[in-house]
């Protein structure tokens, strides 16, 4: 099927085909088309819509959600996600499946609601306390933006962990052709379950850094804290062995998965010497920028991150050598520019801006030139 | 071969609308590439409102409509805000009882939108007319396409409406074009 979708509603139809029944959230440009969707979406599949007091109760609700057992999402922008965040460690530390997409417009603070920014990223990754690791994925076209949120629910039940679906304002109100695959072709993950009996179940024992998850109702204990947590699920708040173990895994089962959950498109890589690296809807005028300098013999490639978090820091230290110069084209102030230079182990130019308009193609092979010709 | 179009006029006319019809006809019913961007900012609540659409039989990477190959405009102050964008040898298209051209223009088509809608009864309708025209003088979306894009966008009683707005205004622009009823200047 194909339909002509704004990025907004991609993601709420990705959402629902992802097995998404549950949504929390509170109304924010430029994320608000996603919440009025929804609304209208989900009553027709026997989901449930809750427009909510305020950021820190849609985050809320869609823990409690997951925890009866439904898949579920909220949507914000950059203000709201600062809201979220307090919630979002409790999904974390607890474990919880969701999804909370963040169209993110120009701050900080309020900053400029209508407009693009791309400066979230930082708060994505630790935008609560305390030591975590999560997943972040940041789509180019409305195309994607259904492709990676039902990604998004894939890899929330697999890791059981909040996942960050980066869209930013130019993404989200674009509309362009999206292919919607017919049902059976759509790769749908659900929490591992218990095998075991109730009597034996541990709720947070993980054989492979992911414990089987049982959901109220099921039959099964059901402890859920933010204290830290033995493999009961009961408080252990004095002991750091636990807390070393607890926080140990938390970590590992993102950081050590890396490679599995590294989603990267090269263009015109095979031969490149510079190479831009960008994500979201920038990466679409770096890709005009990079077709434009390989017509006038430049070997240019393009980077593009799908996944944000974790950061691919393997794939930027293998390929290190190979590049001569790395360019990074962000709608922020070098928040990847600083992981790329962080992996690449040398100086890394930038190419910033702070948000209201993507770059043109034209400011990016200006820098190509001025770069590759080492000016 | 890139191409940018930009619906301009005052909110309310349902420029908006004509863009995501645009688009949708070109990406859906032509199997073309197609993008459509609302404007969209404080300033869609009153005075100029447009939308933005690029057509491209190639992969379309930057998405925004920086310099219009066609700018159509049924405001004064839409005219006056977007015709310094477009694009040298781009066609202007006007309502041309809402639009008093300033001095200096290149090609021009004009069409009382408008006038035509009223005829018909609704003047809510001169978008569709404007469509039309549009369709017919740039031939950059087919007919067939169009229609269809229109009627899925408007309620059934309203159909049959919708559908003579828009050929009233395609058939005005194919003797706009063939320069049988007033000529593109």
């Amino acid at each position: 099927m194909i339909k002509f979708y704004s990025g907004n509603i991609a993601c709420a139809e990705g959402a629902i085909a992802a097995g998404c029944r549950f949504f929390a959230g509170y109304p924010i440009t430029p994320s608000t088309e996603i919440a009025e969707h929804m609304a209208l979406r989900l009553p027709q599949v026997g989901g449930i819509f809750i427009q909510m007091e305020d950021e820190l109760a849609s985050m809320a609700a869609i823990l409690g959600a997951s925890w009866g057992g439904m898949k579920a999402m909220t949507a914000t922008s950059g203000p709201g996600l600062s809201l979220m965040q307090e919630n979002i460690g409790l999904g974390a530390m607890t474990e919880t499946p969701c999804v909370v997409v963040d169209v993110q417009r120009a701050g900080p603070s309020t900053g400029m609601p209508t407009l693009i920014g791309q400066a979230d990223v930082m708060q994505a990754r630790w935008g609560s306390h305390g030591d975590y690791e999560i997943i972040a994925l940041s789509p180019s076209s409305p195309q994607e933006c259904f492709d990676l949120t039902i990604k998004s629910f894939n890899l929330a039940e697999e890791y059981r962990v909040p996942v960050i679906l980066l869209m930013d304002e130019s993404v989200s109100h674009m509309s362009e052709k999206v292919i919607i695959p017919p049902k059976e072709k759509i790769k749908i993950v659900e929490r591992k379950k218990p095998k075991v009996k109730p009597s034996e179940y541990l709720p947070f024992k993980a054989d492979d850094y992911v414990p089987p998850m049982a959901c109220a109702g099921e039959g099964y204990a059901v402890h859920v804290t933010g204290l830290t947590h033995d493999e009961k699920g009961y408080p252990q708040a004095t002991s750091p062995e636990v807390q070393e173990k607890l926080v140990r895994r938390l970590c590992d089962k993102i950081r050590k998965n890396e490679r599995k959950l590294r989603d990267i498109e090269e263009f015109e890589m095979e031969d490149a010497k510079l190479a831009i690296v960008s994500f979201g809807t920038t990466a679409r005028s770096c890709k005009a920028a990079v077709k434009r300098a390989r017509k006038r013999g430049y070997k240019v490639g393009l980077i593009r991150l799908r996944t944000i978090w974790p950061f691919a820091d393997e794939y930027f230290e293998k390929i290190a050598n190979e590049i001569k110069q790395f360019v990074v084209v962000e709608v922020n102030y070098g928040q990847i520019k600083l992981e790329v230079e962080r992996c690449v182990g040398k100086k890394v130019h930038l190419l910033p801006k702070m948000g209201g308009e993507i770059h043109k193609p034209e400011e990016i092979y200006k820098k190509i030139k001025e770069v590759y010709n080492g000016n | 071969m890139r191409k940018e179009i930009k619906f301009s006029g005052f909110g309310g006319q349902g420029i908006v609308l004509m863009g995501n019809i645009a688009a949708r006809a070109s990406a859906i019913y032509d199997g073309k590439n197609a993008i459509f961007t609302p404007s969209y900012g404080p300033e869609a609540r009153g005075g100029a409102a447009s939308s933005n659409v690029v057509i491209s039989d190639d992969e379309i990477d930057y998405p925004y409509v920086t310099e219009p190959d066609v700018l159509v405009a049924m405001s004064q102050e839409a005219y006056e805000k977007y015709a310094p964008m477009l694009k040298d040898g781009g066609l202007l298209i006007i309502d041309e009882d809402l639009v008093k051209l300033k001095n200096g223009e290149g090609k021009v088509a004009k069409v009382p939108a408008t006038k035509i809608a009223e005829s018909l009864g609704k003047r809510i309708v001169a978008n569709i007319v404007m469509l039309g025209f549009f369709t017919a003088v740039t031939k950059l979306i087919s007919y067939e396409a169009i229609k269809k894009a229109v009627l899925e966008s408007v309620p059934p009683k309203f159909k049959e409406l919708n559908e003579e707005a828009l050929d009233k205004g395609y058939e005005r622009g194919k003797k706009v074009k063939d320069g049988k009823n007033g000529k593109m200047a």
